[in-house]
């Protein structure tokens, strides 16, 4: 079910001085699969080349950020906690993506989740007891849900771009979380520092691997690769979400429901990334913090399209992209490179893979300017 | 003009040895092609038969393989279309190359190598559309155009720069009779001053009146060249075919059918302000017979499509407008429509019958779900290539199996899938529109029996054509739309191609007022 998207039955084609780019007839399924492998292939080789320009030995550079990061449990289990929220995001957003819902807004959607699941965690945190935990899951996904569904009434109703609205919807849940963790909801005892409460025990995640960080929001990520590939492959919104997304008169013809898909498409990316953001301040950080998140929601992106939007593809993609986040850390502490290396390298990651892309639907070709001369020629 | 002494003079274009090797299949094995000026001369075959391959080499937008294309009697290579335009070669597509969202000189602008004035080409779109019986109206925007009058804009395109090859890949599917006459005049009128056509159809009648000479093409390779006008159109089609044409068989309808399709009252202003406004039509439509409707396009079959389809479905208020069965299904969309057991083939095939990238298994689910192929929410996958093999086999879809892509098919293997599916879900009533457009001969005759069987089975069918043969062939009664409205209904064998031909260009008897008589197009 891999379609190349922007593959149309285009009649037309580029120039450029000399190179032609045209549509091929009939794109590489084989090569759709390896593109993301190319991908991190020449990322790899892009990294070697930098290294060795900043005057580094390559291999140590390698050593440090690919291997160090993981060679042992703890940093295996750092792996699945930062690989969680991007996989549960990513199933997420693919969702929607396949539909052409260009949901963009789940960095503010996690923000939101956090802080519904983070403000019911400090509501209750005298309370014990063994429904808390799940409680604050569900209220995650609600508010994650509530505020993806500020560009999907707005889209559905008044046609809006959900691009532009989920997106600026970020910074306002953003500001929203800074506003509330340095004013009503500071801790009373925390000598003014802008975080909240610790959560009481109660609302905190279980770690499942012991010796690590590794906490239930793994489980809950893998649980939702699963259902998001029986969504995909298997169910019959799944394919109407599909049609929708290659051919919207064709899905008018058949008579889905247009409207439904962008609901869908937003709402399940946006409890996607609510529990995401809720699994963060349940898990890993403990409490709510200005930022609780280093930008999960847009690298999700990335990992969707790594991923080609395929559950599957997005369990490993989303491991990739974790060892890069493991890495840039690394290389900050190791190798005393700057922090903006992550970027750097989800950058040249994404650059590339559209490139390989690129290169599936279309096929560079040299024109010939004896062909041309010949055709003049032929004038009278 | 057609019998010339053909050695004396250097032909305008010759293909020699040429070939074109796909994949999956060879489309060109060898072709040779001669075509002089001032000939009309035409390429014949089945779908498949490689007749749009060989002109997408000619006109540059594909390479052959191997071969040799001599222009006025010098060797080219013809990389692009622009390269094909400066020699002077035009074309007209079948499946039309056109912005839908500029207007119809913007587009024309687009394929004009030099620079150019937009106010003087659109003086220049008007004056030549007209010399030459194809109005057209500079500043509609495309997306409002129908099939046939994006045609238009295709054929005024080429004839702007003048060629001296004008490929034509079956341009008369759209027409009235009338403007199958204007556009024979025009042709012959451009064969005259000297420009070679090359005329792509198989409407044997059309090519024995038209055509100067022929070449038949089958599974690639030319099979035969011939004298249009020393053959019959039986002997046209066995040499295009390889057997003798299926002919349909009619039967009178069974009288008395229940009424399972009415309009009743409906009206509707157009969403387009260049749309055609639907002005109270009435029709009724009963189980046991085919009711054909005709008329050129742009006269507000669009609009009524999208009605009666549901895919833009009416207030609640007018929702008796339409019956089911009995049923108000005016309000309702698509998918409940289908619900109450109507099913539709659309005009387009890509894109709106059927989803380009997916498989034919995958196509089949999109309107084919209701025939048990989702349980729980979930898909049957078992159940959906059953059916996709069963339309396949029956309706003899010529494609690489149930997991082809749809958009690998050709047009009328496609179509007759759409087709194919459309009926095996066994509906009440039957909506179609163009059902056999870009269709070869043995296929339509396919889909025509179709129709009828399922006409005999009781259901109620209902054809929107532009092709007035096809309607007199299979329909048991006939109307005409003009400009949104609906001319009386006659039995078919109570009239005649002349009379309904007449009533297309508006001018038909009605009971309350003397109709506005305004030319379609909009000119």
């Amino acid at each position: 079910m891999d379609y190349s998207r922007r593959n149309g039955n285009s009649r037309w084609s580029v120039n450029l001085a000399m190179l032609k780019i045209e549509p091929r007839p009939q794109p590489s399924r084989l090569m759709g699969y390896l593109s993301p492998l190319i991908a991190v292939g020449l990322t790899l080789v892009t990294g070697i080349i930098f290294s060795i320009l900043v005057g580094l030995n390559p291999l140590s550079a390698f050593y440090a950020f690919f291997i160090a990061p993981i060679d042992d449990l703890y940093g295996l289990g750092e792996l699945g906690v930062k690989a969680a929220p991007l996989m549960l995001i990513a199933v997420g957003l693919a969702i929607g993506f396949r539909s052409n819902v260009w949901n963009i807004g789940a960095e503010g959607q996690l923000t939101f989740g956090a802080i519904c699941g983070g403000g019911l965690a400090l509501y209750f945190y005298q309370v014990e007891g063994a429904w808390v935990m799940p409680l604050i899951i569900l209220a995650g996904a609600i508010g994650g849900m509530l505020w993806a569904s500020i560009p999907a009434f707005l889209r559905t109703r008044f046609n809006t771009n959900e691009i532009l609205v989920s997106l600026m919807l970020n910074y306002v849940a953003i500001f929203l979380l800074s506003y509330l963790v340095h004013d009503p909801w500071r801790d009373p005892d925390g000598f003014n520092f802008p975080e909240s409460r610790l959560f009481s025990d109660s609302a905190l995640l279980p770690i499942v691997l012991q010796g690590t960080r590794l906490h239930l929001g793994l489980v809950i990520a893998v649980i939702a690769v699963v259902l998001g590939w029986v969504f995909v492959r298997k169910s019959f919104v799944g394919y109407q979400m599909q049609v929708a997304g290659l051919a919207d008169l064709a899905a008018l013809y058949a008579g889905f429901k247009r409207k439904s898909m962008v609901w869908i498409g937003l709402l399940v990316g946006g409890a996607a990334a609510g529990v995401a953001g809720v699994c963060e301040v349940a898990g890993p950080i403990g409490q709510l913090l200005p930022s609780v998140s280093p930008g999960y929601g847009y690298a999700a992106i990335i990992v969707a399209f790594v991923g080609r939007l395929h559950p599957v593809g997005i369990l490993f993609a989303s491991l990739l992209m974790s060892l890069l986040y493991l890495g840039g850390e690394a290389a900050q502490m190791d190798l005393g490179l700057p922090s903006a290396i992550t970027g750097v390298f989800q950058g040249v990651l994404l650059f590339y893979l559209l490139a390989a892309d690129l290169f599936i639907n279309f096929k560079l070709k040299l024109t010939t300017p004896v062909a041309k001369a010949a055709a003049r020629e032929a004038l009278p | 003009m057609a019998q010339r002494d053909r050695t004396a003079v250097e032909p305008r274009l010759a293909l020699s040895g040429i070939t074109k090797i796909y994949p999956t299949v060879i489309a060109n094995d060898n072709v040779n092609l001669k075509v002089y000026p001032g000939e009309i001369h035409a390429v014949l075959g089945e779908n498949g038969a490689g007749k749009s391959t060989l002109m997408k080499i000619i006109y540059g937008v594909t390479k052959p393989d191997r071969g040799e294309i001599i222009w006025q009697g010098k060797p080219v290579e013809i990389a692009r279309p622009a390269e094909a335009r400066r020699l002077g070669i035009g074309m007209v597509f079948q499946h039309f190359s056109l912005f839908e969202t500029l207007t119809v000189a913007q587009n024309i602008a687009l394929g004009v190598d030099q620079e150019f004035d937009l106010e003087k080409l659109s003086a220049q779109i008007s004056e030549v559309s007209h010399n030459y019986g194809l109005p057209l109206d500079p500043k509609r925007m495309v997306h409002s155009l129908s099939v046939g009058e994006r045609q238009r804009v295709e054929i005024v395109r080429c004839l702007l720069q003048k060629p001296r090859l004008l490929i034509m890949d079956e341009p008369t599917s759209v027409l009235t009779p009338q403007a199958v006459r204007t556009l024979f005049d025009t042709l012959r009128r451009l064969a005259q001053e000297g420009c070679s056509i090359l005329y792509i159809s198989h409407k044997l009648e059309e090519i024995r009146e038209l055509c100067h000479s022929a070449t038949v093409m089958r599974g690639g390779r030319v099979t035969a060249e011939a004298d249009p006008q020393q053959e019959t159109a039986s002997s046209l089609a066995r040499m295009m075919i390889g057997r003798e044409l299926p002919v349909c068989e009619h039967g009178t309808a069974r009288q008395g059918g229940a009424a399972r399709l009415v309009i009743s009252g409906l009206s509707r202003p157009a969403d387009d302000p260049f749309g055609t406004d639907l002005r109270d039509i009435n029709l009724q439509v009963n189980g046991g017979e085919i009711v054909g409707i005709a008329g050129i396009s742009g006269n507000g079959q669009q609009e009524l499509l999208l009605t009666l389809s549901g895919e833009r479905p009416l207030n609640r208020r007018d929702a008796a407008a339409i019956k089911i069965d009995g049923h108000d299904v005016g309000h309702l969309g698509a998918s409940a429509r289908r619900d109450l057991g109507l099913t539709f083939v659309p005009e387009e095939r890509l894109g709106r019958g059927a989803v380009p990238p997916m498989s034919l298994s995958e196509n089949s689910l999109l309107t084919g779900h209701r025939s048990g192929m989702v349980r729980f929410g979930l898909i049957k996958a078992n159940k959906v290539k059953e059916f996709a093999e069963k339309c396949v086999k029956n309706f003899d879809v010529r494609c690489g199996g149930v997991h082809a892509a749809a958009k690998s098919l050709s047009g009328g293997n496609l179509q007759k899938f759409i087709v194919g599916r459309e009926i095996l879900q066994k509906p009440n009533v039957l909506i179609a529109a163009q059902p056999t457009w870009g269709v070869d001969v043995g296929a339509a005759a396919v889909i025509r029996q179709e129709l009828i069987d399922l006409r005999n089975q009781g259901l109620a069918v209902l054809v929107i054509s532009e092709e007035l043969e096809e309607l007199f062939e299979i329909c048991d009664r006939i109307v005409v739309i003009a400009n949104g409205r609906l001319s009386p209904i006659k039995a078919t064998a109570d009239t005649n191609m002349e009379e309904i031909g007449m009533w297309m260009s508006g001018l038909f008897p009605e009971e309350r007022e003397q109709p506005v008589v305004r030319e379609s197009g909009h000119a």
